[in-house]
């Protein structure tokens, strides 16, 4: 029996549509294995880590929380990645980006929030932004490659912020912690949600997530992405630059980032700490592929990357499992989507293999 | 008692489908020793899936092949070299980094490099006129002589049937004369031949027997000699070949197309620079260049379409406006269209519908909105009338475009930037693997563009097409374009001495040593 | 005076072999024309999977191995989706990295803070003993050693077999090898199997000779600077051990500038590596006809065998 891939004549766009359903159903599943093996009772375990993080009001507060900073980050990758440029820096530029609003934050203590909080915003997304186009500078500038720059400058720029709470900006109230002052309230971003950890950055991912779809599927400027990283001699043909693709492609990326950077240290954290991102910069990059690149695909995958998260954190309480395991989800995530995108392109085809006797029998009775 | 002699190679009802197609359908064929058997259609006839399935590249679904009288499966390139085929490809299997050695010696089974193989190499070029140098880089090497590597690949196994797909294509007149000789030399010694082609009077010079497919199925068999032409294209397309028509004279038109003493290195390490073109193309005319691709043809191209920017902004005029320093966008919208060579990825995106790639070229034409917003009906309306106006065939303007065949799709191409009402039009091989329907479809719709009075450049590596087509040619060599001359005060032979580089008299004679001598 | 050069020398070579056997096996990989950009991973992978095999046996050279089967097992899962799945292969590549740094984060979880008796460098008998020829020559990790002895082999295999002849045509144009005949998904796969092994044997060195211990995320980003310094390299072996070395010399000015005393806060000084890489990167990235010579032609792209 042969099994073997053949190439559709048209992309399925069934699968197309199955494909991240498909991998997720497989992460779960892998998931239900996985505790089993580590002697845990698999159904309990899987309402621990799936069913009750989201079971409370408080929950679903922290499901959406969470999802924010990922919708943000998903969606500025995409949109480079569909033109085959290659951010792999988010988790980088979302550092740069809340250094920029936090440090706007200890600057400037007694500034009114309402002028406060969009100038951070501003500043986070600017700071994302220069950190961003150092890679497409580099690219364009001197054909680096944009998927080792921009990875290299995540490792400087968690460097930089250690640097930043260990010494200027250290809290000289905090116990000699590495870690800056308390952000004040006129530099955190209001509660959407009563009861929960909920804030209005929610509502700016939304609609950061709908100019996306715009732009994307409405505008020239979109099309022209979507051409440059389909084919890009086609793109040089209709006269659309590389280098402005790229740039778009990085700094789209880099902005969004930033914002979710200042999210995160205006919003949940409320300071600046040595780490104030558990890798969404990376898990944003799984977000895009699990959501096809597509903004709604995006929202619903962030809403499953933020799962993960959560169930990770109460897994570690409930099940004392360690809280590696998210990103081994993650990771699995992403593999099971590869292998079902498969699909999509091709076809599985089994084939009974003949003895060579009733090979030669065939071909004798013709 | 006189034994009837044993055909070489037989194949009896070969069929081969493939997801969207039927290659292959019931296909019989007989080579016999010694002959040189022509395989004749049109693109897209079958003829490559055909020889595909002798060499063991490709399986059929059902049939048989013959060798020698024996029934035998040929499940592999390894399998066919061992039998004794050879096969040398239309595009070349040749690895530019590499040597010619290492080239030969990787598709010799079991053959190492060193000073024996060298040896071999030498020996057997020279003896049937193609002597290549085995220490050589294939990048290094011009079109014709990379074809000789590959043929002398084959014959340093001894082939007993050598099987050459397209081979003349990328030969100048006088190489496809040294080819043939050894082609003759290598029947007379029993070397059966499979020549793949669709060029008419090659087959009739060269070939004994000739078997014509059409969409799949064999159509005739037949002594291509005996036969004239007309007959042989009768069998290849079923109905007589379409002429073009040409009306009375053109109007003069305002496109003026002026390259004024343009020099240009190539990007591409193994590509070809550009010398001192000079060339005007003037409203109401069709100037054709003629010449092997592979001769600079692609950089010109792309620095006339503004795909590459050029440093001397005036050494490229378009309707009186210096243009070098102008992309793609701005230059079109100075009124100038352009067909590209390649479908797939360059004039069309595949995975985009016709819709999308409708606006990949023809944004300008009302297609999109002052702040950037794309209007979606109007992009469906210009897509639909492209279809109508060129009868492409599709299931609609939101098929994709890789659903089309390849003649509907650069039809599709070739109505979408005649629609945009262009001054100046330059189309870079715009029927290379079409139909001939389409073909013939394609060059009425430029003929009927200089009627209009539009500036048309057609780049064509297809003498037939320039002579039917054009009202001026030159040819482009080396880097360097021939003095302009009209169509007719010129021939196919002067043509061929001209792509052969003999138009260079005066100042630094062309080198020699890297290219075919004429 | 003498003997601290020589000890910096040592040093060199210790951190540039990390790099070495790293890239030396994605070098090999992308000849063949694959791009597995998981090298941060599968190092992760070895280096745990070296650690506790080497732990919890006592066995170090065992846990060597251990690490270099574990590497080359979790390349094949990378191998599987982009060479017989078509699956994209810088989309794998990040997957690959990122499961391996959070499958060896998990697994090793247990043996944080366990301490193992390091491999310690040669002690040759009479040979270390000479006075400044002995420590130059003779005094290093073994490992050290091993990693010419794989340049060595690669620099052969590449460009003095037909093996290597073939790999690297694969590389250059695979639709002409598979036209001939050769097999182009099985010599793919052995490619990526070696690239994997090597990337776990880089791993074992570190957890247990250079470090020596395991702790997550411990190889800081190596992976990253390899891929970078096969780029660097032109795919040429020779220019990776030169580069390799050049990046430990790199990683060494922190140690130094912080036992000099130097006033820059450690944080800048462990930038170090990673500015170097993007500049370099930078400056071998400009001269793209370079690059178009020695780059495999088919790097990245999927191969199906129909098409």
């Amino acid at each position: 029996m042969m099994i073997s891939l053949e190439a559709r004549s048209e992309p399925s766009r069934l699968m197309a549509w199955a494909s991240p359903l498909l991998a997720a159903v497989a992460t779960l599943v892998a998931g239900f294995v996985l505790f089993s093996l580590l002697g845990k009772n698999p159904v309990d375990a899987f309402f621990v880590f799936f069913i009750e993080p989201v079971a409370t009001r408080y929950g679903i507060g922290e499901l959406l929380l969470k999802s924010s900073p990922l919708m943000l980050c998903a969606l500025g990758l995409a949109i480079g990645y569909r033109a085959n440029v290659w951010n792999i820096g988010a988790e980088g530029q979302l550092t740069i980006g809340a250094i920029c609003g936090g440090g706007l934050a200890l600057w400037l203590p007694q500034l009114n929030g309402a002028l406060l909080l969009p100038l951070m915003i501003a500043a986070g997304a600017a700071g994302g932004i220069a950190w961003a186009a150092i890679p497409a500078w580099l690219r364009t500038r001197f054909n680096a490659n944009e998927i080792l720059t921009s990875l290299m400058l995540v490792y400087i720029a968690v460097l930089a912020l250690s640097y930043l709470v260990q010494e200027p900006w250290r809290d000289p109230e905090g116990f000699n912690f590495p870690q800056s002052s308390l952000f004040g309230d006129n530099a955190m971003l209001p509660l959407l949600l009563p009861g929960t950890r909920l804030n209005v950055g929610f509502l700016l991912a939304v609609a950061v997530i709908a100019a996306g779809w715009l732009f994307t599927a409405r505008t020239l400027a979109g099309f022209r992405m979507r051409v440059a990283g389909l084919a890009p001699r086609a793109a040089s043909y209709a006269g659309i630059s590389t280098g402005r693709t790229v740039w778009i492609g990085m700094l789209v990326g880099g902005a969004t980032a930033g914002i979710a950077g200042v999210g995160e240290v205006a919003g949940p954290i409320g300071q600046l700490l040595p780490s104030i991102s558990p890798g969404y910069g990376f898990a944003a990059i799984i977000v895009a592929f699990v959501g096809r690149l597509h903004p709604l695909g995006i929202a619903l995958a962030s809403l499953l990357m933020s799962l993960l998260y959560l169930g990770g954190e109460a897994a570690q309480i409930g099940l004392e499992l360690p809280s590696a395991v998210t990103r081994l989800f993650q990771g699995m995530l992403l593999f099971f989507l590869l292998a079902t995108d498969v699909f999509i392109g091709y076809r599985l085809r089994f084939r009974r293999n003949p003895g060579p006797a009733a090979a030669a029998a065939e071909s004798l009775a013709r | 008692m006189d034994a009837a002699p044993v055909p070489r190679l037989q194949l009896s009802g070969i069929t081969k489908r493939f997801p969207a197609v039927v290659a292959n359908d019931g296909i019989d064929l007989t080579v016999m020793p010694g002959e040189i058997h022509a395989v004749l259609g049109e693109n897209g006839a079958g003829k490559s899936t055909l020889v595909k399935i002798v060499y063991g590249v490709v399986r059929p679904d059902a049939g048989t092949i013959r060798w020698n009288g024996e029934v035998l499966v040929v499940d592999s390139p390894a399998k066919a070299r061992a039998l004794g085929i050879g096969m040398v490809f239309q595009q070349f299997s040749l690895f530019e980094t590499l040597t010619v050695a290492e080239n030969i010696a990787l598709a010799l089974d079991k053959s190492r490099v060193g000073r024996e193989l060298d040896t071999r190499i030498r020996e057997t070029s020279t003896r049937y006129g193609l002597a290549l140098d085995p220490r050589r880089h294939i990048h290094t090497l011009s079109v014709g002589e990379r074809q000789r590597v590959e043929i002398v690949r084959c014959l340093l196994q001894t082939p007993e049937l050598l099987i050459m797909d397209e081979p003349t294509s990328v030969l100048t007149p006088a190489a496809i004369g040294t080819l043939f000789g050894t082609l003759r030399r290598l029947a007379d010694e029993g070397c059966s031949i499979l020549y793949i082609s669709h060029k008419l009077d090659e087959i009739r010079t060269l070939c004994d027997r000739a078997t014509v497919l059409r969409a799949g199925r064999v159509t005739g068999n037949c002594d291509p000699r005996r036969q004239s032409s007309a007959d042989l294209a009768r069998m290849m397309i079923g109905h007589d070949l379409p002429h073009p028509q040409h009306r009375a004279a053109a109007a003069r038109g305002d496109g003026l197309l002026e390259v004024r003493n343009l020099s240009l290195a190539a990007e591409d390490p193994f590509g070809t620079d550009l010398r001192g073109i000079d060339l005007r193309v003037g409203g109401g005319e069709i100037v054709g260049i003629a010449g092997i691709s592979g001769n600079g043809q692609k950089e010109l191209i792309a620095a006339l379409a503004g795909e590459r920017l050029i440093d001397a902004a005036d050494a490229i005029v378009v309707n009186g406006i210096p243009a070098g320093q102008l992309d793609a966008a701005a230059r079109r919208a100075l009124g100038l269209c352009y067909v590209p060579e390649e479908r797939d990825g360059h004039g069309a995106v595949p995975e985009m519908s016709l819709e999308e790639n409708a606006l990949l070229t023809a944004y300008g034409q009302q297609l999109v909105t002052r702040w950037g917003l794309i209007r979606q009906r109007a992009v469906g309306a210009f897509a639909q009338a492209t279809i109508a106006r060129f009868d492409v065939r599709t299931a609609g303007p939101g098929a994709a475009a890789r659903s089309l065949s390849g003649g509907n799709l650069q039809k599709f191409i070739v109505g979408r930037e005649v629609l945009q009402g262009p001054r100046v039009m330059i189309a870079a091989q715009p029927t290379w693997g079409v139909d001939i329907g389409a073909s013939a479809e394609i060059r009425q719709a430029l003929i009927d563009l200089r009627d209009a009075g539009v500036a048309v450049l057609l780049v064509s590596e297809e003498l037939e097409e320039l002579f039917e087509v054009c009202d001026k040619v030159a040819v482009m060599t080396q880097g360097r374009l021939s003095p302009v001359r009209a169509i007719r005060e010129t021939d196919a032979e002067e043509l061929g001495l001209l792509m052969g580089g003999s138009f260079v008299t005066s100042g630094q004679p062309p080198s020699f040593a890297t290219r075919d001598p004429p | 005076m003498i003997d601290h050069a020589i000890t910096l020398f040592a040093l060199t070579l210790a951190a540039g072999t990390v790099l070495v056997f790293a890239a030396l096996g994605e070098l090999v990989t992308e000849k063949a024309g694959v791009l597995n950009l998981g090298v941060e991973g599968m190092m992760l992978v070895g280096a745990v999977g070296a650690f506790i095999v080497a732990d919890d046996t006592g066995h170090n050279w065992l846990g060597v191995l251990a690490g270099t089967l574990a590497g080359g097992a979790v390349s094949l899962i990378f191998a599987v989706l982009t060479l017989s799945l078509m699956a994209n292969q810088v989309a794998a590549g990040l997957a690959l990295s990122l499961f391996g740094i959070g499958l060896s984060a998990f697994v090793g979880l247990t043996h944080v803070g366990h301490v193992v008796d390091p491999i310690a460098p040669l002690a040759v008998p009479v040979l270390s003993g000479l006075p400044v020829v002995g420590r130059l020559l003779f005094g290093h990790s073994p490992f050290v050693y091993l990693s010419l002895v794989l340049f060595a082999l690669v620099q052969w295999f590449l460009f003095g077999t037909r093996a290597g002849l073939i790999l690297r045509a694969i590389g250059e144009s695979p639709q002409s090898a598979h036209a001939i005949g050769h097999k182009v998904i099985a010599v793919r796969y052995a490619a990526v199997a070696f690239g994997g092994a090597c990337a776990g044997l880089s791993g074992a060195y570190m957890a247990l000779a250079y470090a020596p211990m395991w702790t997550e995320g411990m190889t800081a980003g190596r992976g990253w600077i390899a891929l970078a310094l096969v780029v660097f390299a032109n795919w040429k072996p020779s220019r990776v051990l030169a580069g390799a070395y050049l990046f430990g010399a790199v990683t060494l000015v922190q140690f130094q500038a912080q036992a000099m005393g130097v006033a820059v806060p450690s944080q800048f000084l462990a930038m170090l590596p990673y500015v170097a890489t993007i500049v370099v990167l930078a400056l071998i990235s400009r001269d793209a006809t370079a690059i178009r010579l020695n780059a495999p032609a088919s790097l990245g792209r999927p191969f199906h065998a129909d098409t």
